[in-house]
């Protein structure tokens, strides 16, 4: 197809779709939501996630955080087409996301994933490469280096039924990124894995994003996230509570300074600025307000005291994290109070 | 056919033969070769029509058997294990899933039964000593069976798409009994008046006629099978195989992965 009638073709569809144009994004979540029915006659609503706007672009690495439960799966799994919206749509590098063609180009890492076990790790693969339709030279030539990639090649013939749960996540990871997706969904990767393993799942997460590849991985290790994303989002209850670049929202503390010096003396000096000082070991560890900061060294050297470190004050992911998740709780108890009061 | 439906019946056939699946051969091979001898022993003049009935009930039987108990899982389980996921999130459509996997099994049973047709053979040769023109008949018969594996896989198959392994093989195992006396129902059927004639018309009609395709006496009898009894036949397995299989799709294509 030339250049001319792809972008015609791709502008005439976001007209159609009724969407502003725009950059093509690896994700867009348009407000998908899922309810599911339970109990025996299927009657009781269950709502699993609340109607969902994302938006991912090309090349991010892209974290989806949030405790178990809070939808995550669901989410990935919508996505995949295996489980049905109630309500939403989304698109997926600029196309349908019901489009099986759009599958071709997508690599998908199930949560604790299970593989036939009567075939070996080759076998596998080769038959993933099939139907993602890889041709038959290329396919053996991915097998090997997906394998060594993940640090199977050793194991490759042996039957999966004799692989232990940090290998099945390997050869997950294999499966994934196969067939050379321009855009991965990783769903809890790093589960089963032992320090090293989540190291190397860490650096080919990396390696993915410099060949330009989109990563959307689900974790509820915030670690991993806080090491590796170029944004977050994070879900609570089916809701999403916040998005953003991790720098932007670790660095909305307060414009505070941590003052780090040598000894175990606390000039009073330093406690009329107002910081909250803290002994430990050899050093003290005092926080203060960031336009203190100067007035805080003057006094340090008037006591010839040695400064080890001053350094801005962030917040981790994990107090984001928590404080979202509170926040979130919170305000659900508020919702419950409300429209209980409103029924009375 | 779509290369994809091609892969996923290789796998099927795949995880059937290293599930040892065909092991059930030697116990075929045991019974018939078991049979064959002890037959020559006592009867006279009627070696032949022993085995030739015991052969074809034992292919008709153990292919049954296997149908069942493989078609039963071949979509639930995946759902369990979740091996679903990696193939469905590829560009695999979920009707292709289904049609792979009817005709993984249903080449499980065909190979399986290519090998057990070679037993019955080997058995009438041995009391028997030669071949005769109307053995060519058990060719029939053994073609008739493969079509009732190919109904009986595919209501397997729709079972498997909504419920569980359990109810799947009593849904299955209960249509393949009712459907061997399919025939006694529909004589029953014009034997009553009324809503219970409407009724049983109904359910004659609608269970898989397995005594049409059950032709193992008159072969043992060397009696002559029509041609169009043939076509018949033919059409009616494929017919009654494309609406279950059908039924497998449309109910498949809807469901929620949990």
């Amino acid at each position: 197809m030339s250049p001319t009638l792809l972008a015609y073709n791709l502008l005439s569809e976001a007209l159609l779709a009724g969407v502003p144009f725009r950059a093509m994004a690896a994700i867009e979540i348009l407000g998908l939501e899922k309810t599911y029915m339970v109990g025996f006659w299927r009657k009781r609503p269950k709502r699993a996630l609340e109607p969902l706007h994302l938006t991912v672009e090309e090349g991010e690495i892209f974290g989806f955080l949030g405790p178990n439960g809070a939808g995550k799966t669901t989410t990935l799994k919508m996505l995949m087409g295996l489980v049905f919206p109630t309500a939403g749509t989304a698109r997926l590098l600029g196309r349908a996301w019901t489009d099986p063609e759009v599958k071709a180009q997508i690599g998908f890492l199930p949560e604790q994933p299970y593989f036939y076990d009567y075939l070996t790790a080759q076998e596998l693969l080769d038959y993933y490469g099939q139907l993602s339709g890889v041709s038959g030279q290329d396919r053996k030539r991915r097998i090997d280096e997906v394998l060594a990639h993940v640090g199977l090649t050793d194991s490759k013939d042996l039957q999966l039924r004799k692989f232990s749960k940090g290998m099945l996540q390997r050869v997950g990871i294999a499966q994934a990124i196969l067939h050379h997706p321009r855009l991965v969904f990783l769903d809890e990767p790093m589960s089963g894995l032992d320090p090293l393993g989540r190291r190397e799942v860490r650096d080919l997460i990396e390696q993915l994003k410099q060949e330009g590849t989109t990563v959307f991985f689900s974790t509820h290790i915030l670690s991993d996230a806080e090491a590796l994303c170029d944004r977050v989002a994070i879900i609570h209850k089916g809701q999403l509570c916040g998005v953003g670049e991790i720098e932007q929202l670790t660095s909305s503390v307060q414009g505070k300074v941590e003052v780090i010096w040598q000894g175990t003396q606390v000039p009073a000096s330093m406690k009329a600025l107002g910081a909250e000082c803290h002994v430990s070991g050899d050093t003290v560890r005092a926080v203060l307000a960031a336009n203190q900061q100067d007035a805080a060294i003057d006094a340090l050297r008037r006591e010839h005291i040695r400064l080890v470190a001053i350094t801005p004050l962030r917040t981790s992911l994990e107090a984001y994290f928590v404080e979202k998740l509170q926040y979130s709780q919170t305000a659900a108890g508020t919702t419950v109070g409300t429209s209980a009061g409103a029924k009375v | 056919m779509s290369a994809r439906i091609v892969h996923i019946a290789r796998n099927t056939f795949r995880e059937a033969v290293r599930d040892r699946v065909l092991y059930n051969l030697i116990a075929f091979a045991l019974l018939l070769s078991g049979a064959a001898i002890f037959v020559s022993q006592i009867s006279i003049e009627i070696e032949r029509l022993v085995v030739v009935n015991l052969g074809l009930t034992a292919v008709s039987l153990f292919g049954v058997v296997i149908a069942i108990f493989i078609g039963i899982g071949l979509v639930s389980k995946e759902i369990d294990k979740r091996t679903l996921y990696t193939v469905l999130s590829r560009p695999v459509r979920r009707w292709e899933f289904i049609i792979g996997k009817f005709f993984g099994l249903a080449g499980t049973l065909v190979v399986n039964t290519f090998f057990m047709a070679i037993g019955v053979f080997g058995a009438l040769l041995y009391v028997a000593h030669k071949f005769s023109k109307p053995d060519a008949l058990i060719l029939v018969a053994l073609y008739f069976i493969i079509l009732e594996f190919l109904i009986i896989c595919s209501l397997a198959l729709l079972f498997s798409s909504f419920s569980s392994p359990l109810l799947s093989a009593m849904f299955a195992f209960s249509l393949f009994v009712i459907g061997s006396f399919a025939d006694d129902l529909r004589g029953f059927a014009r034997l009553t008046h009324g809503f219970t004639r409407w009724f049983a018309t109904g359910a004659a009609y609608l269970v898989p006629n397995f005594s049409t395709l059950n032709v193992i006496s008159p072969v043992a009898h060397q009696q002559p099978l029509g041609a169009q009894l043939i076509l018949q036949n033919s059409l009616y397995a494929l017919f009654y195989t494309a609406m279950a299989l059908s039924g497998a799709v449309l109910i498949f294509e809807r469901r929620n992965l949990k």
